[in-house]
């Protein structure tokens, strides 16, 4: 099984991404499993087609100590198993520890002893504290894609996340897989994004342009491979998926410095 | 190491204590040991010598240090009988600080309110870490309040109550708005907020301040003199020696900080005339604010120790000006005095010449050697664990000492006048008589100042570091906490607890002195170290090398 973690800026799109991609990979006959890590618990709403899941921490509130697998998992599309995490309302508790708690319940369930070829982590946001690094720590989570686009303080939530999987690299055997660039429309966007690509040492394994059909399947609570599965924009995702699918490349990647990442800003953008 | 001991025992010696010294940091990476080295001074008094104190333990020591939470809770806090002390936070945090220092409570009647035999938590799960626990807090107080229906009820805040956010002051007002005779309050002292308990004592001092003191304006006798006795918290009874004491004397005690306390008598504090100061370091806040809002002098005392308490109590009887109370307190003393002199005769014959280092609390470490030294014992060593520099080198230092990032942490409440409450309790050029008679009025000397010129004085003390000590003083007594007990007695020294006495005291007035006397006598002169061996004398050390992997 391959444990693989989506990471990137607020908003840039990683749950969207994420769940086409892993239709995707559904489509291509992988059992997959999806695990939203964020308090928001929208991390499955298109492979499951609205917000129909109980979270981890709603369940484990409810049920006590008696939780089985089959409580917290549910089937979404093309048989993708789904979890959310869950967390508290904003500004009260820790989601942060509520992500680990949730893992951990996961793993003593057995949750990832299943015939899955591929685990899924959705995460939330920057790595803003301990517990958003947890799938990227103790191997909870191999394998990191960045979800980024040429916008500045998405480049550098990528960086920072990048510094994150530095830290954890030695110890958890985490590795970063590559870029994935999804677009904003920016100028040059993906010859930047291949360039900060290659200067962090990895690739962006794919550039998904922009398409309002995303927006459009959205409404409809669903990835667009099952809403159109004929449309350009399911062929993307398509691709991104057989391209991580076939992926090798696992780096430990090498953050910029502030100035580096401006240069670069400087360079493709504002230069141009 | 018998040669040390004799080096150091025939001339209090500087070169001595700076080899010493030298040996001790040389163990430290350098830049620790420049950071340890300003914690050590070789006392020269009256030549004003800096300490560092008060700063960030260098992490990797073993300090004696405890947390903010403990010094608020457990310190100032505990001791006070009938608020029920709720802790928010997982269970260990209530669990050890209930009782452990040994505070006693003596309720007036047998059914009057008594909380000190509970243990009151939240006992927060992980569940509350994550959704937030101050619906938890909610239903404990309520529960508590249904249970107990308590004049108050303290909520203090746990390590992880800081990072998750919850806001305990804002309970505590909904909840005291909802029962309307209960008087609820929080207290913000997360272990980690300060480097010390020393911040905890401060922000329990803000949280009484404002949420209690003054809230009751009745004077309940016609005493001529009321006084509160600050900083004294009842260890093994103290306060009960130092109340009959007061009561002979027909001095009314207002209030006492805490040890044997209630609320209403805090609540009522502020009708005093004059406040005694005991533990400078845990207490000093409140004399100040309660000198500027309602116009209480105060002055620094010590009943630790029969002449010091015989001093102390002339101090109070000279402030008052009173011909009957000098004669009563005169006549209280040389009474007292008999007797204890008595007892130390007998006693000393054995004590004298014997070798004591103390190194506890922000007081105790300075308070005890006024014991050891009417038992003709020659004090060694000394240090803090938790004070700051005017514990050390004295009041007159403040201007001087640096605010950091840490002190800032720790909120100073502006104190003003209170239009009505405040009374001027004493002519002001009455004051300045007094002040310039005695340095210890509304100031304290500090501790450096009454120590010999050539003992070793050492701020916040490690455990490595006190080893050290031992082995090339071999004092014959060491004064510290329960942490310190058991690696001191390891090594033949007994070790005397100053926190919670063992299982002693009173220690405080004419009474307790005598039972420091007999207690130290015991300790010191028990032949029970030379007759054991231990172990690691008999057979052969093992020795093995680090091989990183």
């Amino acid at each position: 099984m391959r444990k693989i973690a989506i990471y990137g800026k607020g908003g840039i799109g990683k749950s969207t991404t994420t769940q086409n991609t892993v239709a995707g990979l559904a489509a291509m006959g992988k059992k997959v499993m999806v695990v939203g890590c964020d308090p928001k618990a929208d991390s499955t709403r298109l492979l499951l087609g609205g917000l129909a899941q109980k979270t981890v921490l709603d369940t484990l509130r409810e049920e006590g100590e008696d939780v089985e697998l089959d409580d917290i998992i549910k089937d979404g599309y093309g048989a993708t198993r789904c979890v959310e995490s869950g967390g508290p309302e904003p500004g009260v508790g820790c989601a942060g520890r509520g992500i680990i708690t949730s893992i951990n319940l996961l793993e003593q369930l057995g949750a990832y002893e299943q015939e899955l070829d591929y685990a899924f982590y959705d995460v939330l946001g920057d790595v803003v504290c301990g517990g958003f690094a947890m799938p990227i720590r103790e191997g909870k989570a191999e394998e990191i894609y960045i979800v980024v686009s040429g916008e500045m303080m998405a480049m550098y939530a990528a960086n920072n996340i990048c510094k994150g999987i530095v830290k954890y690299a030695d110890a958890g055997g985490v590795r970063l897989g590559g870029l994935i660039c999804n677009s904003r429309k920016v100028d040059n966007e993906s010859e930047m994004i291949e360039q900060l690509a290659k200067s962090l040492g990895t690739q962006m394994i794919h550039f998904v342009p922009r398409d309002n059909m995303v927006q459009k399947a959205e409404i409809h609570r669903q990835t667009v491979i099952e809403f159109d599965s004929d449309h350009v924009q399911a062929d993307e995702y398509r691709q991104l998926a057989a391209k991580i699918d076939s992926n090798e490349m696992r780096v430990i990647p090498t953050p910029l410095s502030i100035e580096e990442l401006e240069k670069l800003l400087i360079d493709f953008g504002i230069a141009n | 190491m018998i040669e040390d001991k004799d080096k150091v025992m025939s001339k209090n010696n500087e070169a001595v204590h700076t080899e010493i010294k030298e040996e001790i940091l040389s163990k430290f990476p350098p830049k620790v040991a420049r950071k340890r080295d300003k914690s050590y001074v070789i006392n020269e008094p009256g030549t004003g010598q800096a300490i560092q104190a008060n700063i960030r333990t260098v992490p990797g020591i073993i300090t004696q240090r405890g947390c903010t939470y403990a010094g608020c809770k457990g310190v100032v806090l505990g001791p006070t009988r009938d608020i029920v002390n709720i802790t928010h936070g997982p269970i260990g945090c209530g669990f050890y600080s209930w009782l452990t220092r040994r505070n006693q409570t003596l309720p007036e009647k047998e059914t009057d309110e008594n909380y000190m035999a509970y243990c009151f938590s939240t006992d927060m799960q992980d569940e509350n870490i994550v959704f937030g626990g101050e619906k938890k807090l909610k239903t404990a107080i309520q529960e508590a309040y249904d249970l107990f229906h308590p004049k108050a009820i303290a909520i203090f805040s746990t390590c992880p109550v800081g990072l998750i956010g919850d806001d305990v002051h804002a309970v505590s007002r909904e909840m005291k708005e909802k029962f309307g005779d209960c008087n609820v309050f929080g207290f913000s002292c997360e272990g980690y907020r300060g480097v010390s308990q020393s911040a905890g004592h401060h922000i329990a001092n803000n949280q009484i301040f404002k949420h209690v003191v003054g809230t009751d304006d009745t004077i309940k006798t016609d005493k001529k003199f009321r006084i509160n006795l600050l900083g004294e918290y009842n260890i093994g009874g103290d306060s009960f020696e130092l109340e009959r004491i007061f009561e002979r004397l027909g001095v009314e005690l207002v209030a006492t900080y805490s040890g044997n306390s209630t609320i209403d008598s805090i609540a009522n504090s502020h009708t005093a005339d004059l406040n005694l100061v005991m533990c400078h370091r845990s207490i000093n806040y409140m004399a100040e604010m309660m000198q500027t809002k309602y116009g209480i002098p105060w002055m620094k005392i010590n009943f630790i120790g029969a002449k010091a308490s015989a001093k102390s109590l002339r101090k109070m009887a000279l402030y008052f000006e009173d011909a009957k109370l000098s004669e009563e307190v005169e006549k209280l003393i040389s009474e007292e005095l008999a007797v204890v002199e008595d007892e130390v005769a007998e006693i000393k014959k054995r004590t004298a010449g014997k070798t004591a280092m103390l190194f506890v609390g922000g007081s105790r470490a300075h308070h005890y050697q006024e014991l050891f030294k009417e038992l003709d014992m020659k004090i060694l060593a000394a240090g803090y664990e938790f004070a700051h520099r005017d514990d050390y080198e004295g009041r007159d230092v403040l201007p001087s000492i640096k605010v950091d990032a840490d002190s800032r942490n720790i909120e100073e409440l502006k104190v003003e006048k209170d239009p009505d409450r405040y009374k001027e309790r004493i002519e002001q050029s009455k004051l300045d008589n007094l002040k310039k008679k005695d340095p210890e009025v509304e100031n304290y000397i500090g501790m450096m100042s009454e120590m010999e010129a050539g003992t070793l004085i050492i701020d916040d003390i490690s455990h490595y570091e006190s080893e050290q000590l031992i082995k090339k003083y071999r004092p014959d007594i060491f004064c510290a906490g329960i942490k310190e007990k058991y690696a001191i007695q390891k090594s033949g020294v007994p070790l005397k607890q100053l926190h919670s006495y063992d299982y002693g005291g009173p220690y405080a007035g004419f009474k307790g002195a005598v039972n420091f006397y007999k207690d130290i006598d015991r300790m010191v002169n028990t032949s029970i170290w030379s007759l054991i061996v231990p172990p690691w004398e008999k057979e052969a050390e093992i020795n093995a090398d680090y091989i990183s992997a």
